[in-house]
């Protein structure tokens, strides 16, 4: 634990975190030249650095900034995003498991997904239907894990309710579709980056303009005292209701304006934060190097998506998903040997 | 409607000023002491089970106040109301002449401070980091850590002897010495009202007294006013100034636990027969209960 003090200024921080959030800004970034310059036409990486830069050729200009930029981009806010709403949740239930996917917000932005879909609406009223599913699952959920207040584990068991209704709605809803639209919902529903424009990330990009701060700001240090319980968290002056209210607020928008730029794409909210508790063995939320983690995570997930199979490119939501349960088996595993499980 | 409510918080103001002085005639016959902190005429609830009605106490200033009772007789409900984290359905909880569900909580957070039954310690945290969690309502997002935070938080981890554990893991410290840890924490607080909500509950003799001696210094040494809620009668009756009993909701007795600890009022109380001899070490009232008749004996 190291201190920066000033006039009237002093902030703490752990230098071993400082240097994993370091870290992870600097593998993002390297995973994004390399797919920058990945694909059907390749580019070198020295060439990459120049072109987004300002140089380059016109035609390199034109593949990087134009065609391959939008998605890299979306895939890096996706990623943060989802981590630091993952971030947020597992720190408000005390759980490793109350992550957005875990307690159906994902799945409600699906349905909201689905029914634009069946409804035949546009990619624009898709993403917005994905929005209000999401919210609205919020909205659900939190009235149903009410009581006095809203606490960890009515949250969690609340949330798995409904996102085991919603996954049979969305079934239902998929066999409702036509079948070309079925086809499009369905990749959707898996998380994929294919073919993203601005006009993806842009939302997601002003979205996270807005909640980024709100949640760093008024919830970070409230979120490390209320790790203690309600009543110790009360104790030291933290309006425990408030501060809750708010980062779920927070976090189900995060969650479901990322759900609507890439699909509901599963596990980088859930492990996100735990890798990077791990990495940088810091108590409490972990907010910053969590969503830099999960951008990391998102943007190498991508990049392994266009490259695992030759040839043919995957949904980056399956690889996400193959990491994720993985992780989530050696989380079993390791949590069993130290006889936590 | 808003008028009403002002009239009748003035009220309960006076009430809170006066309060001394009525209770004199009823329950408290030694206190006319000055009391920071009180509740007057509270009604307390959880889920709509009421626990007690009409309930008014006053924590004497510069005290060591134990409050005990038989059990689910309110008494860690009456400690969460006093400490705001129960919101009362009738009556007022008054801090400083001032109703305190209307002062800012961070405010609150630093004249009051609580060691609940239940805190979590998160996973992999050191000593030296949950101490300094305990400063929390005297930070904000730019003074996050200054050298009088640095210096207090020292102190109060010397104060409660734990300053060798500093870079310890609190999950890997005993039952004893995590008990310890957590009331360094609320020392840190820095606050002239601490509230303890049985302190002693899941340690060994040693350990019970062990803490028990550190409250009894925290309040001689430093002049605070401390509050707790004890299951022991006998450690009540050493370690209270003031003794608060309670029974189904109602405060039973109360004053210096020499001039209320009697055998009547054990048995009318817990309804156990016993006789109250006097400590021989520190000649306070000590409660024995009567010897079980056997039959054939």
């Amino acid at each position: 634990m190291r201190v920066l003090r000033g006039a009237a200024l002093s902030v703490r921080y752990r230098p071993r975190a400082v240097t994993a959030t370091a870290v992870f800004a600097v593998v993002a970034f390297a995973a994004v030249v390399l797919t920058l310059g990945s694909g059907d036409y390749r580019i070198a990486p020295a060439e990459v650095l120049r072109t987004l830069f300002g140089g380059g050729t016109v035609a390199d200009h034109f593949i990087v900034v134009q065609l391959r930029l939008p998605r890299v981009v979306t895939a890096l806010l996706v990623g943060a995003a989802l981590a630091l709403a993952g971030a947020v949740f597992q720190s408000l239930v005390r759980n490793p498991l109350g992550s957005p996917d875990m307690l159906g917000f994902t799945e409600g932005a699906a349905t909201g997904a689905l029914v634009v879909v069946v409804a035949g609406g546009s990619s624009a009223a898709l993403a917005c239907g994905a929005v209000a599913g999401g919210v609205a699952t919020g909205i659900g959920v939190y009235v149903l894990a009410w009581r006095r207040g809203v606490h960890g584990y009515r949250l969690i068991l609340a949330g798995i309710g409904v996102s085991a209704i919603l996954s049979g709605v969305n079934g239902y809803l998929l066999t409702k579709a036509q079948l070309m639209d079925a086809t499009r919902a369905l990749l959707w529903i898996t998380g994929s980056l294919d073919g993203r424009a601005w006009a993806d990330a842009v939302p997601l990009a002003i979205a996270m303009a807005v909640l980024v701060p709100v949640v760093l700001i008024t919830c970070s240090r409230a979120l490390h005292v209320m790790e203690m319980g309600d009543d110790t968290a009360a104790a030291l002056g933290v309006s425990v209701e408030r501060v809750r209210l708010t980062a779920l607020v927070a976090a189900v928008l995060l969650t479901s304006f990322a759900a609507a730029a890439a699909g509901p794409v599963s596990f980088v909210a859930l492990t996100s934060p735990q890798l990077a508790k791990r990495l940088t063995r810091a108590p409490g939320p972990n907010l910053i190097p969590s969503m830099l983690l999960g951008a990391v995570l998102m943007t190498c997930a991508d990049l392994a998506a266009q490259h695992a199979i030759p040839g043919r490119q995957l949904p980056v939501g399956v690889v996400t998903g193959v990491l994720g349960g993985g992780y989530l088996m050696w989380l079993l595993a390791t949590g069993r040997k130290a006889g936590r499980i | 409607m808003s008028t009403d409510r002002k009239d009748q918080h003035s009220d309960l103001e006076e009430m809170g000023r006066d309060m001394s002085t009525t209770m004199t005639d009823t329950a408290m016959p030694e206190t006319t002491a000055p009391s920071r902190l009180g509740g007057t005429a509270l009604t307390l609830a959880y889920d709509g089970r009421t626990v007690a009605e009409d309930l008014s106490v006053a924590i004497p200033d510069r005290s060591f106040t134990v409050i005990v009772g038989p059990n689910a007789c309110g008494k860690s409900t009456l400690l969460r109301a006093l400490s705001r984290l129960l919101k009362p359905k009738a009556g007022t909880v008054v801090l400083d002449g001032t109703d305190i569900a209307t002062l800012p909580t961070k405010q609150v957070a630093r004249i009051v401070g609580l060691l609940p039954q239940t805190s979590i310690a998160p996973d992999g945290i050191t000593v030296a980091d949950l101490v300094s969690r305990g400063r929390h309502p005297h930070q904000g997002l730019l003074r996050q850590w200054s050298r009088q935070d640095e210096q207090i938080v020292a102190e109060s981890m010397a104060a409660t002897g734990v300053t060798d554990l500093a870079d310890r893991a609190v999950d890997e410290l005993s039952g004893g010495q995590r008990q310890r840890v957590w009331t360094a924490m609320v020392l840190a607080q820095q606050t002239p009202l601490l509230l303890l909500d049985e302190p002693t509950t899941y340690l060994d003799i040693a350990h019970q007294v062990d803490i028990l001696d550190l409250c009894a210094r925290l309040h001689e040494d430093e002049g605070r006013t401390l509050v707790a809620v004890l299951h022991d009668l006998n450690q009540a009756a050493r370690y209270a100034t003031h003794l608060i009993v309670l029974c189904d909701g109602r405060v039973a007795a109360c004053g210096r636990p020499e001039e209320i600890v009697t055998a009547e009022l054990v048995h009318q109380v817990f309804g156990l027969t016993c006789r109250v001899i006097e400590d021989p070490e520190s000649g306070t009232p000590l409660v024995v209960p009567g010897a079980r008749r056997r039959s054939g004996a």
